[in-house]
């Protein structure tokens, strides 16, 4: 069925369809219940006037002198006893009106039997009903024809109908309230079953895209079907993503590396000054691309991650070992060492692996790079309250005039660090981690030199 | 202005006047200017004239055109004349109900309809503003220590004991003539089979018939009648003028109850005007001037709940029944039978 | 030392095995797993170094075929991917340590160096010049029964006089192997460091000699 109505929900589409149906069938009671009324109401008028008829039929007496008539008082006063009525009448001798209205209509067929024949015509304005009844009389020895015709308004009758169709009305009203606030209710009940699934849907955190599997009457099983297909080409997708940033760090480091090495070859074999400036160049290049690439991948990395994070319990020191562990050997290139200090017992936190140590390793790598040689870099975790605040402190040049606020933004760095290699984006990733991880990320001048960067992250 | 309403007026009825037979016929002069409201009545002018009085005191801009006429004479003009009354009074149940049948009445509603019962209405075109028990009237001296008869048996036995008394002193209206007496006479006849025997009495005692009450009353009262039977109470209301000689007989057995009815002709020129004095008549105002200074007995229900034996004469379509003409003609026939002696 | 290098991409692959050599190191290079097994079963080295993707299968793959087999070769992975996690899931999968794509050479040494000392019965990487007795696996030097630690640099300045003995070395090309090209260094930078090299070669017949308006070498008195 076609509805021409655009709906904006189904349960709309539904109560308006239930209602129009429940308004189609309390009018059709209505119908149903003003005919029967009227039906019955004509019967039990048909019966009252046939009667009369036949009373006053009983009474016609045949004799020497014509026919005699008498008409029962109880006949007309019986008509009259709904008190709304107009009642006429005709007595027929042959084809001579003999008494009562002489132009009251006749009815069509001719009149045999004793029982009355009931007809409706208009007369004097009114609708009436009428009964007919012929007897044969004998007069003189000869039969007569006589036919009597009662006719009655039928205003009595209307004011019957109208109360019986005024309460078919009230019931047709009734069964429609009634139908409305079922068409409601039934509404709600298959709208259930969706808003359910929305709302299991809905509840379900961002990393779960398993495939539907409770059950669900089977008009929505398309539904669910297509929004499983969804989620499996989701997780495809995203799986992609994850591989696309894989093969395009493969794509981008692997040249670099070769381009790299040669450099160092040709830096080792060369005695020319001028060349070996170039080639100095060459690696600052490579270097910087190096790591430009991997904190543009790191970066997406975190802004995909914190779209799709798979957090698990983790302990912040372990954490920290590891990356000081992986770091290690780069900072002893420089001379530097490092000097950790954690708490006795676990820091347990609740987050994504991946963010976290992208954030650790960033602070980290700076820390190194913006050391001189020979100093310490201090990595300091402390626990207070709900709250783990990881510094990590440096002897290397500080923070210059910029605020620590601004040096976080994306690609910004600090005013003093022309010489060194470096995208800008180190900071932004922590800033973005801890925002992701529900904590806070600052970064400040350290007395005396060098800088302080504090990663504040709620315990699990 | 108003001088040349009134004549024109005047030269209508003096035109319909040739049409049926006008008794009396006044105008009840509004103390301002306004609209005349012509009614058409069988009731004597001098016995509705407090009513009118009310009316006019209440709407003191309408005047009041008042025609009397016979109940047969009023059924004619509205009938046969579509004359051109705006509210048409009679004591006629019968004939009313067949104007009103006949579609010659018009359907009025309104407050005052509402509030009457429903045994003083039919279908909003005819409407009972008075209730009048139909009484036998008696000398009381001609009994003498004998107790009065308390219902028509009584009457009978009495009528059969002492023919001497009653014989040539009995009334009664004759139903040929007089309109009320044939719907008291076919009442009866429909009431009860003792009415035949009575009929048959009365007719062997030489009774005189009547066509009017007045006359029959004061026969009574000069003595030249003893008893008059079927006689419409609302005429003696204010007492007989021969003092305890006359008794005022309700019979026990049952005593019709004669519904004064008015009714807007649907050939009214003013049905509205009509209509506000018919709403006049059934207010409490009306019914207070009807039954006080009219003594014409207002509608009340619990009248007749107090009077067991009071039978109110049913407004509705049997009254068509004796009016029929064949009926009509053979209950007379019937009646002469009986009544008159052979 | 002996390295078995298995890396798919050639470019990248020769350039290593050239710049090892540079450095005296031998180099078999292997393109894909297969072929690295081929190198495996008829030779011996001091260290592999793993590419992860490879034509004809996973680097973890062979880690985990090499340490089933109880080869006790160290392997150092070389990745293109930078997450610690991923390092640890190498180290886990039995790599001895991991190399991000692209990398300075020296951090491979030092690598190199770190996973060497931690296993026992290394080959000895010893050398000798005059009296003085260098082994760069454990950052010393031996003079006599006197054996004196060194730092890094002075490590990697030693490492590169060592490499050849009388050679001259210019300030510049000291410090563009000291240091790496995004650390800005001082002038004197160089000398500090040689400066500290001297002091640990006290009492040596060996010494750094400054060459003026030239460099340094290492003589012997």
């Amino acid at each position: 069925m076609k509805v021409p109505l655009r709906f904006k929900s189904i349960r709309q589409r539904l109560v308006v369809l239930l209602l129009l149906a429940a308004a189609l069938l309390s009018l059709l009671l209505f119908i149903s219940v003003r005919a029967i009324a009227s039906a019955s109401v004509q019967a039990s008028q048909d019966s009252i006037l046939g009667a009369a008829t036949i009373a006053i039929a009983e009474e016609l007496r045949g004799g020497e002198e014509g026919v005699a008539i008498e008409i029962p008082y109880a006949a007309f006063s019986m008509l009259g006893s709904s008190g709304e009525d107009r009642i006429f009448y005709r007595i027929l001798v042959g084809e001579d009106t003999v008494t009562g209205y002489g132009d009251l209509p006749m009815p069509v067929a001719e009149l045999t039997g004793l029982e009355p024949v009931f007809y409706s015509r208009d007369y004097q304005g009114d609708p009436i009903r009428l009964a007919a009844v012929g007897r044969s009389v004998l007069v003189e020895g000869t039969p007569r024809r006589v036919q009597v015709i009662v006719g009655q308004t039928r205003t009595g009758q209307e004011m019957i109908i109208s109360r019986m169709s005024n309460r078919a009305a009230a019931l047709g009203m009734g069964f429609f309230f009634l139908s409305a606030v079922l068409a409601l209710l039934t509404a709600q009940a298959v709208v259930g079953p969706v808003n359910s699934l929305a709302e299991a849907v809905g509840r379900r955190g961002p990393q779960d895209l398993r495939a539907v599997t409770r059950p669900v009457p089977e008009e929505l099983a398309p539904l669910v079907s297509a929004l499983n297909g969804l989620m499996a080409r989701l997780t495809a997708a995203l799986s992609r993503t994850e591989t696309f940033i894989a093969e395009a760090a493969h794509h981008i480091r692997t040249p670099l590396a070769t381009l790299r090495t040669h450099a160092e070859i040709a830096q080792r074999i060369s005695e020319e000054q001028e060349v070996l400036a170039r080639l100095r160049e060459i690696l600052r290049a490579a270097d910087d691309s190096s790591r430009s690439a991997g904190q543009l991948l790191d970066h997406a990395t975190v802004a995909y991650r914190t779209d799709q994070r798979a957090e698990e319990d983790l302990d912040l020191r372990a954490v920290m070992a590891d990356v000081m562990r992986a770091a290690e050997p780069t900072a002893e290139l420089k001379d530097l060492h490092f000097e950790l200090s954690v708490p006795d017992g676990p820091v347990p936190i609740h987050a994504d692996r991946l963010l976290l140590e992208s954030a650790v390793r960033n602070l980290v790598d700076n820390a190194i790079k913006y050391s001189d040689g020979d100093d310490a870099i201090e990595l300091r975790l402390t626990v207070d309250g709900g709250t783990a605040t990881l510094a990590i402190l440096d002897r290397g040049r500080g923070l210059g005039t910029m605020q620590g606020r601004d040096l976080t933004r994306r690609f910004a760095r600090g005013s003093n660090v022309s010489d060194v290699v470096g995208s800008g984006l180190g900071l932004t990733i922590v800033r973005e981690v801890a925002r992701a991880l529900s904590g806070s990320f600052r970064i400040e001048n350290r007395e005396g030199k060098g800088a302080c960067a504090i990663l504040s992250l709620p315990l699990a | 202005m108003r001088h040349l309403v009134i004549a024109i007026g005047l030269s209508l009825w003096a035109g319909l006047a040739a049409a049926f037979e006008i008794e009396e016929e006044r105008l009840f002069e509004a103390q301002s200017d306004g609209p005349v409201v012509s009614i058409l009545s069988t009731t004597d002018t001098v016995v509705f004239e407090p009513v009118i009085a009310a009316f006019q005191a209440r709407n003191p801009e309408v005047s009041v055109h008042y025609t009397v006429s016979s109940t047969r004479q009023v059924y004619q003009a509205i009938a046969e004349d579509a004359a051109r009354f705006d509210l048409v009074v009679s004591s006629a149940m019968d004939l009313q109900m067949k104007l009103a049948n006949d579609g010659l009445a018009r359907a009025h509603g309104s407050q005052e309809v509402e509030a009457l019962p429903d045994w003083a209405v039919w279908r909003e075109h005819l409407f009972a503003f008075s209730q009048e028990p139909v009484v036998l009237l008696l000398r009381r001296d001609a009994f003498g220590n004998r107790p009065l008869p308390q219902d028509r048996s009584g009457l009978i036995e009495i009528m059969r004991d002492r023919p001497a008394l009653f014989e040539g002193r009995i009334g009664t209206y004759d139903p040929a003539r007089s309109g009320a007496g044939y719907l008291f006479a076919t009442q009866d006849a429909r009431q009860s089979d003792s009415f035949w025997r009575l009929a048959e009495v009365m007719g062997s005692l030489s009774p005189r018939l009547y066509a009017s009450t007045g006359a029959m009353i004061r026969d009574l009262e000069s003595g030249d009648i003893v008893a008059a039977y079927n006689v419409l109470g609302s005429y003696v209301a204010g007492g007989l003028s021969i003092g305890d000689a006359g008794a005022v007989v309700e019979l026990r057995d049952f005593t019709h109850v004669l519904l004064r009815t008015a009714l807007v002709p649907a050939s009214a020129d003013q049905p509205e005007l009509g209509g506000r004095f018919l709403d006049f008549l059934l207010s409490e105002a009306g019914q207070t001037a009807l039954d006080r200074d009219a003594r014409l007995p207002r509608i009340d229900g619990r009248a007749l709940t107090t009077n067991p034996h009071q039978r109110p004469i049913r407004l509705d379509t049997g009254l068509l029944v004796f009016i029929d003409p064949l009926m009509r003609d053979r209950f007379l026939q019937e009646w002469a039978a009986a009544v008159t002696r052979p | 030392m002996k390295f078995l290098l298995i890396e798919d991409n050639a470019d990248l692959a020769r350039s290593v095995a050239a710049r090892l050599s540079l450095d005296g190191h031998a180099v078999d290079l292997a393109g894909s797993l297969a072929a690295a097994e081929d190198h495996l079963a008829v030779a011996t080295y001091d260290l592999i170094l793993l590419d992860i993707m490879l034509p004809d299968g996973d680097g973890r793959d062979f880690l985990r075929t090499h340490r089933a087999a109880n080869r006790d070769t160290p392997v150092i992975v070389m990745t293109a991917r930078s997450e610690v996690s991923e390092r640890i899931a190498m180290l886990d999968t039995g790599a001895d340590d991991y190399l991000t794509k692209p990398f300075d050479f020296n951090e491979l040494g030092a690598r190199a160096r770190a996973v060497l000392r931690r296993r026992d019965g290394a080959a000895s990487t010893e050398r000798s010049f005059a009296d003085l007795v260098f082994d760069p696996l454990t950052a010393t030097v031996r003079l006599g029964d006197e054996t004196r630690e060194l730092r890094n640099r002075e490590l990697r300045l030693l490492e590169i006089f060592f490499s050849a003995p009388d050679r001259i070395y210019s300030k510049d090309q000291l410090c563009d192997r000291l240091f790496s090209a995004a650390e800005s260094v001082s002038d004197n930078a160089i000398e500090v460091y040689v400066g500290r090299l001297r002091r640990k070669l006290e009492g040596s017949q060996a010494r750094i000699e400054t060459v003026r308006g030239v460099g340094y070498r290492l003589t012997a008195q």
